[in-house]
């Protein structure tokens, strides 16, 4: 997928939650709430499902950038799956520097049933943050470092 | 069970880096319990490896499989000795004992550790493992009431404790680590033996631990 002006546009994996997050990303629509389509969502029944291999693969696969979207804190449908969840991303995020990836490639959110707008106004964000981390890792001087 | 950790990745990737057929072996006994080199591990430092390998332009073709032990010859079935054969180096997961059972079974492929071996231990929580027996060839633990002053004393003391022990802590790591001597006497006195500890401790024979050299175990009874 390219933009207007030629360049890659990124590929965006998010990880929703049934209850909360995939909910919202539901609503967002029904909103008319715009997001971009860069965003791929794969709905799980609770975050708590993610396992770090699930984000390292997605990776491998080809995404440029990884959200998980969970419940609020305190209010996992299965209490405390979004809890989970955010310390297996944050051992995700040390195993992707390892090799060389942005941590900030990969993030977990927080995002209520009700809350349309928030997860549009994440996705946005976020595909933001990604583009411009592949725009940084694509300029000359980066490249260089990149290779060696 | 045996306790291990998984290498630095940056250690690992160095060591296989050059391969072209590299089979990243999990073993599903004391490492997948520990968390350091089962299916699960196996899988996550595959594709670590794959995403290096991407990032440098190298062409590693990575292959992932996990047997129920590395250290038993009857677990590597037909499935897995064809995966080792095909691969031109094997990087295991397992302990030591299974990297060199590797070497010992397939003599000609190249095979890397990725974890290092730490000690016999125990589950405390899920999450943290804590050494509890040093394997020195001759248990003491009756004479102690059960907590072993060889794996759980810090100078490995049979007649202790020494002046480091405070509030029941030990003074190389006062935070983590209980004094084994604090232990065996709490242990004693809940056991109405506080007595036993009157008994003078003989130096111990070191000859059945590493210092009598390598070590094996025969059962005649067994053997074919």
């Amino acid at each position: 997928m390219e933009s207007e002006a030629g360049e890659r546009e990124p590929v965006i994996i998010a990880f929703c939650c049934h209850y909360c997050a995939f909910t919202a990303a539901d609503l967002a629509g029904t909103m008319r709430q715009q997001y971009p389509t860069n965003i791929r969502i794969v709905r799980l029944p609770c975050t708590g499902k993610v396992y770090v291999n699930m984000l390292l693969e997605a990776f491998v696969d080809g995404a440029d950038g990884v959200m998980v979207a969970g419940c609020e804190e305190g209010s996992c449908h299965f209490l405390e799956g979004n809890y989970r969840a955010k310390k297996r991303v944050n051992y995700a995020k040390q195993k992707i520097e390892e090799v060389g990836i942005n941590p900030e490639k990969l993030e977990m959110y927080h995002i209520g049933a009700s809350e349309g707008p928030l997860f549009a106004r994440k996705a946005r964000e976020f595909t933001e943050r990604i583009r411009k981390l592949m725009q940084e890792e694509n300029e000359p001087e980066n490249q260089i470092q990149n290779e060696k | 069970m045996i306790i291990a950790e998984q290498k630095p990745f940056k250690e690992i990737y160095e060591s296989v880096k050059d391969s072209e057929k590299l089979l990243v072996l999990g073993c599903g006994t004391c490492v997948t319990v520990c968390m350091a080199g089962g299916e699960k591990e196996v899988g996550v430092l595959a594709n670590q490896i794959r995403l290096a390998a991407g990032k440098d332009g190298g062409k590693i073709e990575v292959t992932e499989h996990t047997i129920t032990r590395q250290c038993d010859e009857e677990f590597f079935d037909e499935g897995a000795s064809e995966k080792i054969k095909e691969a031109d180096s094997v990087l295991s997961l397992g302990c030591g004992v299974g990297v060199q059972h590797i070497v010992q079974l397939y003599p000609d492929v190249v095979v890397r550790p990725g974890v290092n071996t730490q000690f016999y231990g125990a589950t405390l929580q899920q999450g943290i493992w804590t050494e509890r027996c040093a394997g020195c060839g001759e248990c003491v633990l009756e004479r102690f009431e059960g907590i072993c002053p060889i794996a759980r004393c810090s100078k490995s003391l049979m007649n202790g404790p020494c002046g480091g022990s405070s509030n029941g802590m030990c003074e190389v790591d006062p935070e983590n680590t209980e004094c084994a001597w604090q232990l065996i006497y709490d242990r004693m006195k809940r056991l109405n033996k506080l007595d036993k500890l009157m008994d003078y401790q003989p130096p111990k024979d070191w000859s059945h631990d590493r210092d009598g050299g390598p070590r094996s175990v025969s059962r005649e009874d067994v053997l074919f």
